[in-house]
């Protein structure tokens, strides 16, 4: 009897097999400082092997143009992050509470920073 | 320098500008090649920022050799229209890539020379020179930190990345030597103030060079033939290419910008 034989799969091109994809190394969340008096702000991510190379990095990806003065590493991992799901019970609350918010008085011109 | 007097001094800082500018030049375009290549896209921006450094310098440096030459010819010229003999860099910044740590092992060499040449640079009583190495300085520091870190974790590594760290060390060591070669270029405008004596900073490269290699479990090549020439237009056969690559929009559209 005839067994239904499958056909070959397809033959790859003769060549060396292709290198196994390393996992990456791991994400960095970056915190730049743009000049003093200010706080660090979330600038993005980045792969780097540790955090030197992190840091070394984000200085070349995220202050080109003269962004910063001071510069955070952070790995991804150990970010803890609110769920879009609480986003009710964490922030609707505020919503309402007019009193907390510093409109009730004007600021002078020159304070820039509030 | 008043009018219609030739400075003595001048055929010898033409050349002096000319090597200085001629090495950061081709690094750089050895550097740039490596846009959209690099292993990691943090690490093509890393490379690609170091060129960018590098052609600034040899923007500076061309355009005050071209001043001081007094012939017309601007940067550009400079570099885009010499041929392969006219040009007076060292072998070492005009070898190929390679793979990742060839390139790493041509940065640790080569910017650890130049960070020490310029930190002495900065006293030149030629106030170019001076200032060019004021600037330069502080991106020959992080060419240096960026090329010894990866050497280190390249090195010190996986096997596979060790062997091929040694291997780059061990192919680009012979071209080491010629950093130090001086010549009466350099020894007429040292007795000036004007250049710096570059054999007067192997010592310190060494130890420099022989501390990141330990620090990487790398071995110190014990090669013993040394390649010379590129200081008077004699170049190694991948120069050529390279040549031929950077100059052949200038030279088919000459002027071209945009």
């Amino acid at each position: 009897m005839n067994e239904i034989v499958e056909p070959p799969p397809p033959q790859k091109l003769a060549g060396p097999p292709p290198p196994q994809r390393l996992a990456g190394p791991p994400l960095w969340e970056v915190f730049i400082r743009g000049r003093r008096g200010l706080s660090h702000v979330h600038a993005g991510s980045l792969h780097a092997p540790d955090a030197e190379m992190a840091l070394r990095n984000a200085r070349d990806v995220y202050t080109r143009r003269g962004e910063g003065v001071s510069i955070w590493v952070v790995p991804s991992v150990a970010i803890c992050a609110s769920s879009p799901d609480e986003k009710d019970p964490f922030f609707a609350p505020a919503a309402d509470k007019v009193y907390r918010h510093p409109t009730f008085y004007t600021l002078p011109e020159e304070v820039r920073q509030m | 320098m008043s009018e219609g007097t030739v400075d003595p001094m001048a055929p010898a800082l033409f050349s002096y500008a000319l090597r200085l500018g001629d090495d950061a030049l081709i690094l750089s375009q050895r550097l740039s090649e490596w846009a959209s290549r690099a292993p990691e896209i943090e690490e093509d921006i890393a490379l690609t920022n170091i060129a960018l450094d590098l052609l600034g310098q040899a923007r500076a440096l061309l355009d005050y050799a071209a001043v001081i030459e007094g012939h017309q010819r601007d940067e550009d010229d400079l570099a885009y229209l010499r041929t392969e003999r006219d040009f007076c860099n060292v072998h070492l910044v005009e070898q190929e890539n390679g793979d990742f740590a060839h390139t790493i092992a041509r940065q640790l060499f080569f910017s650890t020379y130049q960070l020490f040449l310029y930190e002495e640079l900065i006293s030149s009583t030629d106030e170019l020179l001076a200032g060019v190495a004021a600037k330069g300085v502080k991106e020959a520091a992080y060419h240096h930190d960026h090329a010894l870190q990866w050497t280190v974790r390249l090195g010190d590594g996986t096997e596979d990345s060790r062997r091929r760290m040694q291997a780059a060390v061990d192919r680009l060591w012979p071209f080491t030597a010629e950093l130090f070669d001086a010549d009466e270029v350099e020894k007429e405008l040292a007795v000036h103030g004007i250049a710096v004596d570059p054999s007067n900073l192997r010592a310190r490269w060494e130890r420099a060079i022989h501390d990141a290699l330990a620090s990487a479990t790398l071995t110190v090549p014990s090669t013993l033939w040394t390649s010379h020439g590129g200081r008077r237009g004699v170049h190694t056969e991948c120069f050529g290419y390279l040549l031929a690559e950077m100059q052949y929009l200038h030279r088919l559209h000459p002027g071209a910008s945009w």
